[in-house]
């Protein structure tokens, strides 16, 4: 029996963790699931836990590692589930292709990016990553191993996408690319000075773009709440690049820093010191530059250049608080954005980004909208009321949070944010009847 | 299951009438705590207390529950685990006596050491069984500092309580790395129906006072607290004492 949590380091619980190396191997795994069912696990990159199954088993999947083949005339690339896309980019990038939609860290499995069905900064032009997978395949509680597309089986493919695992385990999956010619980024900075600013910028000139993202002071209070960095750009062309660069224009070479210390305090990130960073991190950035060239590590990916970033938080461990609400609730988002600084929530790492239109996934999360992605020390005092009334704005706006990042949402709060909430339980009951597929989400949130 | 912030979602109270249980599922059912577990022998108080958590919100099931009779144990209290996890489970039954009569009525102090520390012990263990195979939970034991050491005036309750104690602790140590955790609570005086017209000693405390100090013992993963917190260094004094000198002191 192993120890497991999430990125966010809490909650940690016991289950029996399986390593199959082999598609056979995890079916027999998955029949061999005790009384206490089983789930898969990537890179363990989701905050909360949707990878864990307390006195159960786990299935650590990233021993399914084969990139099964590329075609680059359609551009798509087939793989097996615990594939990362840093492995995807390592392989891909030299072939002048590129993951349709990269999160902020690259290390996320395949397998993971259709469960939690996840999304970029290129949501608004690309939507969310299943939106680019052509069919997965997918072992499904009798140890069947099934090719799912959306025109062989349209409900278990949609119940699949965002659906964190709980309809079964995706061993392999065949995912459309995106061509590019350089390996860097061109990007667009300029400062908003306050909220209603920034979300004007976003308004105005994101269709301009195909990534965009702001990083938001979430402790800038009075006239300058809501000031952000806007970070906005494409893949740079050849002749935008330096002599030097286009020697090698395909080049992936990630830097990467020593990692964080194994043990770290508690209590480092405290409203005094992260205001003070976002103060510098704010006057740092410019009032306005076009056409930077950037590394794609240095755009998408900035954190995983320090391993173990997460320990920053000290034992206690932090969550990631993410929502989206419609595209009409500017009030209830200049609403909320005043009650998070009114908190002095010590959060650093806050991005605000304008999601455009949602894809079919029943629980998945991306749905048009402003969408607000938040870091906080789980020790905050007051943080579960604080959040709870965040939940309840959400729910009354249409909105929803993200259970990929989730640790800490009720059963009452899901069932108003996901209205196809119904059809993924009468799907498992039938496809799962003895629910095999279970997790410490699915038993928090009586998915 | 708990959340990343420590908020139970189920709670089994063993000694459902208890009003240091009572003011801990108060707290639990105003944060996350949705199913509750009321075990307890059939009385008015355990019904009132259902349905005062019920009129909270919480799904409120009473088990009949006989601290004493062992027997029971496995099959009563197995019943309640098959509906569902439970996240806590809080034992806080325990009975006074009465020192005086019980010194001249020797099969009356057997009772007290029988419903506090052999019921403790098996119902213990019974739900020990239980959260071990879940993989999670905790298993809150209501233990007192009179257990820490003895005084003439309730050396019955007292042992009794040291024998839980050292019982719990034993338990928590013995399932460390199962994912499950035992809280020893260590109360001083508190004000309750147990202990109304008896005289309240130095740094009493409430049901209310224990009950937040067990909710943030559970959020901190720890293996006792004190309450109040001050009850540590007084108790870590007076264990210290030569006995010639404990047994002058006026209480």
């Amino acid at each position: 029996m192993e120890s497991l949590t999430g990125w966010g380091r809490t909650a940690p619980t016991l289950a029996r963790v399986e390593r199959p190396a082999t598609v056979e191997q995890t079916a027999r795994a998955v029949l061999a699931a005790g009384p206490r069912g089983a789930v898969a696990r990537g890179l363990a990159r989701s905050y909360g836990d949707a990878a864990q199954n307390a006195g159960g088993s786990v299935l650590d999947m990233t021993g399914l590692s084969r990139i099964l083949g590329i075609d680059l005339a359609a551009g798509t690339v087939t793989a097996e589930a615990g594939v990362s896309l840093h492995q995807l980019m390592k392989v891909l990038l030299p072939l002048g292709w590129f993951v349709p939609v990269t999160p902020g860290t690259r290390y996320v499995t395949l397998g993971g990016a259709i469960g939690a069905d996840i999304h970029g900064k290129n949501h608004h032009h690309s939507g969310s990553f299943c939106r680019q997978v052509g069919s997965f395949d997918l072992i499904t509680a009798d140890g069947t191993v099934r090719t799912v597309t959306r025109e062989s089986d349209a409900d278990l493919f949609h119940a699949t996408t965002g659906g964190m695992g709980l309809t079964g385990v995706v061993t392999a999956a065949t995912v459309r690319l995106l061509p590019v010619r350089t390996s860097l980024m061109s990007v667009d900075t300029e400062r908003a000075t306050d909220l209603d600013d920034l979300m004007a910028r976003l308004t105005a000139t994101d269709h301009r773009y195909r990534y965009s993202v702001a990083w938001i002071d979430l402790l800038a209070r009075g006239a300058s709440m809501g000031r952000a960095v806007l970070t906005r750009g494409d893949h740079a062309e050849p002749d935008q690049l330096s002599p030097a660069q286009r020697r090698d224009p395909l080049a992936f070479r990630p830097a990467t820093l020593p990692g964080a210390p194994r043990f770290l305090p508690g209590g480092l990130l405290r409203p005094a010191t992260v205001a003070l960073f976002n103060e510098l991190w704010y006057r740092k950035a410019p009032r306005e530059r076009r056409g930077e060239i950037q590394k794609l590590s240095a755009f998408f990916h900035p954190l995983d250049g320090v391993p173990d970033w997460n320990r920053v938080y000290g034992p206690r461990g932090f969550l990631q608080y993410q929502f989206v609400i419609g595209l009409d609730q500017e009030q209830t988002l200049r609403r909320m954005v005043e009650r998070i600084s009114r908190s002095q929530c010590p959060a650093f790492l806050a991005v605000l980004k304008r999601f455009g239109e949602g894809d079919p996934g029943w629980l998945s999360f991306p749905t048009e909208g402003w969408t607000l992605a938040l870091d906080i020390p789980a020790a905050m005092p007051g943080l579960a009321d604080l959040l709870n009334e965040l939940d309840e704005q959400v729910a009354g706006a249409g909105g929803r949070v993200y259970l990929a990042k989730d640790s800490r949402l009720g059963p009452g709060s899901l069932e108003a944010m996901y209205p196809r909430l119904d059809d993924f339980r009468r799907l498992r009951a039938g496809l799962d009847p003895a629910g095999l597929f279970t997790s410490d989400l699915a038993r928090r949130l009586r998915l | 299951m708990k959340n990343a912030l420590g908020d139970a979602q189920s709670l089994l109270v063993l000694g459902g009438s208890s009003e240091i249980a009572m003011a801990t599922a108060r707290l639990m059912v105003a944060r996350r705590c949705r199913t509750v577990h009321l075990a307890g022998r059939p009385s008015a108080a355990l019904d009132a207390s259902a349905a005062e958590l019920r009129s909270l919100g919480a799904e409120v099931t009473v088990v009949d529950f006989d601290a004493a009779d062992t027997d029971s144990h496995a099959e009563v209290l197995g019943k309640t685990f098959t509906d569902g996890d439970i996240d806590v489970v809080l034992l806080a039954f325990g009975v006074l006596g009465d020192q005086a009569r019980d010194e001249q009525d020797p099969a009356a102090a057997a009772r007290v050491a029988q419903v506090n520390y052999v019921g403790a012990v098996s119902s213990s263990l019974v739900c020990a069984q239980y959260l071990r195979a879940q993989g999670h939970g905790a298993l809150v034991v209501l233990s007192s500092v009179a257990g820490e050491r003895a005084r003439s005036a309730n050396y019955i309750y007292g042992s009794t309580k040291a024998g839980l104690d050292v019982f719990a602790q034993g338990l928590g140590d013995s399932l460390q790395g199962s994912g499950v955790q035992v809280l020893v609570v260590r109360p001083g005086f508190v004000h309750t129906r147990m202990t109304a017209g008896l005289k309240p000693a130095p740094l009493a405390t409430t049901p209310e006072a224990v009950a937040e100090a067990v909710l943030d013992g559970l959020r901190r993963n720890a293996h006792t607290v004190w309450v109040p917190g001050a009850m540590r260094f007084v108790m870590s004094g007076l264990r210290h004492l030569p006995r010639p000198v404990f047994r002058r002191l006026p209480m």
